[in-house]
């Protein structure tokens, strides 16, 4: 049952940059672009990739991802030998551990990647927005008989520092690895996927997990003893759209990327579809007093004010009167008549409620999943509110009202 | 429900009235609401049935339901025991090929019947669109004591006179049927059969080889008509909407009832989602400057003009300055610039070049044939 690549996904992250949008599930499953969520882009890779065994790491709040991955079927992942596979920590006789790092990650699940002995391994975080042909890395990585292929990006000079740098010869062999340094020698980020040989990730792995000091991390630890040892590390360029969505304004403007004419990441391309579980909803509907332009719209949403420069996400609904810009509003949300919304994201099913204000000029205002707002509620720009905060703003009214 | 299998009829018999919608697809293939087609909409109300056995009886240009249909999976029917099943005409010494009616059909595949380990059967025709589940119905079979359980309407004012093949039921005040009509030229009763059967499937055996035996091939007339009397033939009532595919107008007619919410929804989504094909697309690209009011639309389309009380399926597209009012545009339809459509249907990958003109009437709408450029 050999294969020729795993992949292994780190989906394990909290993104607790991300704030009220990760409390209740993990980072991969934050929703995107109108009816994707954030690991539908790497599971669309492999799957057009041509690679059929994926394993997700999950550890923050997985059960949104349990039930968003299933079996895999809308990635064509439900496979006769192989497919995709939820990996969370588990007991191990007595003891259990959470993955400590994404390299121990990695190592816990040694046993689940022997069972397809395969040559090689392709490391993947979900965190990222981007359209990646893995085979061609795999392909180089056979080609120049490497140890160890990582993909690298050109980030814009002034944001290198912020970047784990990969510094190249002319070969695009990499004789340095800088984690964030302050005065970068190259603009190479590292966007965090690799090809490893499997027999040699195995020994690293476990003598990673040996080594008490170390704290069991790929960007930390293993890159840096494998280039220490010699070993033949390559550079793989990519080009291309990609962009990390670790943030609430990263988020957002990767979204509006999309709004982009054309668009800044492309998602029409036929032969590279980007794959996404389907909740089976009718079209949407443009009502009689609707006003769209400059505007993404899916499947279940109902538009009845105006939306100007948005996404509206899968059953989304913009009632009359409701003024909607430049903002991202997800599954099941409701924008209740007369709620003006601008620069911000309304999460999964949230309800604002009529009347209210959320958001404005500055930066990102942020309404979490399931939060109902009453009429007339404030979020302003830069807020970021949910249920909880919510309950604690309204026990403060009631104090001051005393 | 457990206890019963469905098997769906797919007849030819209204294709002259669709014209070219028909040319290349059976009424069951025909796409409505912008994403669904006839058929998603039975499968889906027996699904939420529970019948987990349905055989699908196919005829003349049954490929493009065979390429909507795939395994089933996007029913849940791709099962492990049962699941869907497409039957497809074949050709011996008893077949020639073509059905001459219902009775036929199922004589012809009979072989899939006796194999159904459930009792009921549970049929259906195939250009009758509405959303329910089968369970009252099947209650009332039981408690009726009846041999045949027919499900019907009365339609509205509207609907009530058509020059299709329309079975009206005289019914007593048990609901059981007295009287029957076919297609006549004034109609006695309000009561129309939605072409949904149920009964048990040792009657039907026994229904099919006896007719079988008398060469007699079409279940109204030579079951229903012929035996009334013999056979304990009852009715149950639908109230919920309707619509019947027999003609370009009636087609017309239910996809823009879809505009109306209070139809769409629980035709298409609550409380019984209907089901289908998933395909993959992008979301509804608006550019800056369209303008879009009271329509459907699906995934996929990128609007640049105007769309008005229209109906719209995935991956059209709508240029600038084009204006697409009261129309039924199907899968990647491209209106370029300046073109003008009012009351077109037009079939799947038509293109409308620049600037054209083309105008229909509510009562006669304009149909455009697949992949017509204009």
């Amino acid at each position: 049952m050999g294969k020729k690549c795993v992949a292994m996904l780190l989906a394990g992250g909290q993104g607790s940059r991300l704030g009220v949008l990760t409390k209740n599930m993990a980072k991969p499953a934050v929703a995107f672009g109108g009816k994707y969520r954030i690991i539908d882009f790497p599971l669309s890779n492999c799957s057009n990739s041509g690679i059929d065994v994926v394993g997700v790491l999950t550890q923050y709040q997985p059960l949104e991802l349990n039930s968003y991955i299933g079996n895999g079927m809308p990635w064509d992942l439900d496979r006769l030998t192989g497919g995709v596979f939820v990996l969370p920590p588990y007991m191990k006789g007595k003891s259990g551990t959470w993955y400590k790092g994404t390299a121990n990650a990695i190592y816990q699940n040694m046993t689940f990647i022997q069972q397809y002995d395969p040559d090689y391994v392709l490391v993947l975080s979900g965190d990222h927005i981007y359209k990646m042909d893995y085979s061609a890395m795999i392909a180089m990585h056979e080609k120049k008989h490497a140890d160890c292929t990582i993909a690298v990006y050109s980030v814009p000079w002034n944001e290198a520092s912020r970047f784990g740098i990969m510094n190249t010869n002319e070969e695009g062999d990499i004789v340095e690895f800088e984690e964030k340094p302050a005065n970068p020698k190259s603009n190479n980020a590292s966007m965090g996927i690799y090809v490893f040989n499997w027999k040699d990730l195995k020994q690293y792995l476990i003598e990673d997990e040996e080594n008490p000091e170390s704290s069991n991390d790929f960007g930390k630890n293993i890159i840096p003893r494998m280039l220490a040892e010699g070993k033949h590390m390559v550079a793989y360029p990519f080009e291309g759209y990609w962009k990390d969505v670790g943030t609430i304004e990263s988020l957002w403007e990767a979204n509006m990327d999309l709004l982009q004419s054309p668009p800044a990441f492309n998602l029409y391309d036929s032969a590279w579809r980007i794959y996404a579980r389907n909740p089976t909803l009718p079209p949407h509907y443009i009502a009689k007093t609707a006003e769209v332009s400059d505007s993404m719209v899916t499947e279940g949403c109902t538009v009845a004010g105006k939306v100007d420069h948005s996404i509206l996400f899968s059953g989304a609904t913009v009632e009359e009167g409701a003024i909607v810009e430049n903002s991202v509003i997800m599954n099941g949300a409701r924008i209740c008549k007369g709620a003006r919304i601008r620069r911000a994201i309304v999460s999964e099913n949230a309800v604002v409620g009529p009347d209210s204000v959320v958001g404005g000029n500055g930066r990102i205002a942020v309404v979490g999943q399931e939060t109902v707002l009453p009429e007339y509620s404030v979020v302003k720009p830069g807020e970021q509110i949910d249920m909880e905060v919510l309950a604690k703003r309204e026990a403060k009214a009631e104090e001051d009202a005393k | 429900m457990k206890d019963v299998f469905g098997l769906i009829y797919t007849s030819d018999e209204s294709d002259v009235r669709l014209r070219d919608l028909t040319r290349s697809r059976s009424i069951a293939a025909m796409p409505i609401g912008g994403r669904y087609r006839v058929i998603d909409v039975l499968l889906s109300n027996m699904v939420h049935s529970d019948i987990t056995n349905v055989g699908l009886i196919t005829q003349r240009n049954y490929h493009s339901l065979m390429d909507h249909l795939e395994s089933g999976k996007a029913w849940d029917l791709n099962r492990k025991r049962d699941g869907l099943f497409i039957l497809p005409p074949y050709v011996t010494r008893s077949n020639t090929g073509g059905y001459a009616g219902m009775l036929d059909a199922i004589r012809s595949n009979l072989g899939y019947v006796r194999r159904a380990s459930q009792r009921y059967a549970l049929i259906s025709g195939s250009s009758t669109v509405f959303n329910t589940t089968f369970d009252d119905m099947m209650k009332k079979h039981m408690e009726s004591g009846a041999d045949i359980t027919i499900l019907y309407n009365v339609p509205g004012e509207g609907e009530l006179f058509s020059d299709a093949d329309r079975t009206y039921l005289k019914l007593d005040e048990n609901n059981r049927v007295v009287d029957i009509e076919v297609s006549p030229h004034l109609h006695s009763y309000p009561n129309v059969s939605m072409d949904v059967y149920l009964m048990d499937k040792a009657l039907l055996t026994y229904l099919v080889e006896i007719s079988a035996a008398h060469y007699r091939t079409d279940f109204v007339r030579d079951v229903l008509i012929n035996q009334l009397s013999e056979l304990k033939v009852y009715a149950y009532k639908y109230e919920g909407y309707v619509s019947r595919i027999e003609s370009i107008y009636s087609y017309y007619r239910l996809n823009m009832d879809l505009l109306n919410e209070e139809i769409r929804t629980p035709l298409l989504y609550r409380p019984n989602p209907v089901y289908t094909k998933v395909k993959d697309e992008v979301p509804a690209r608006y550019e800056a400057g369209a303008k879009a009011v009271n329509s459907l639309v699906a995934d996929g389309c990128i609007i640049e003009g105007t769309v008005e009380n229209s109906v719209l399926f995935r991956g059209v597209r709508v240029g600038k300055g084009a204006v697409v009012k009261d129309c039924i545009l199907m899968q990647s339809v491209e209106v370029q610039d300046g073109a003008q459509l009012s009351h077109v249907i037009s079939d799947k990958n038509a293109f409308i070049k620049r600037d054209r003109r083309i105008v229909g009437q509510e009562s006669y709408p304009v149909v455009i044939e697949k992949n017509a450029v204009i």
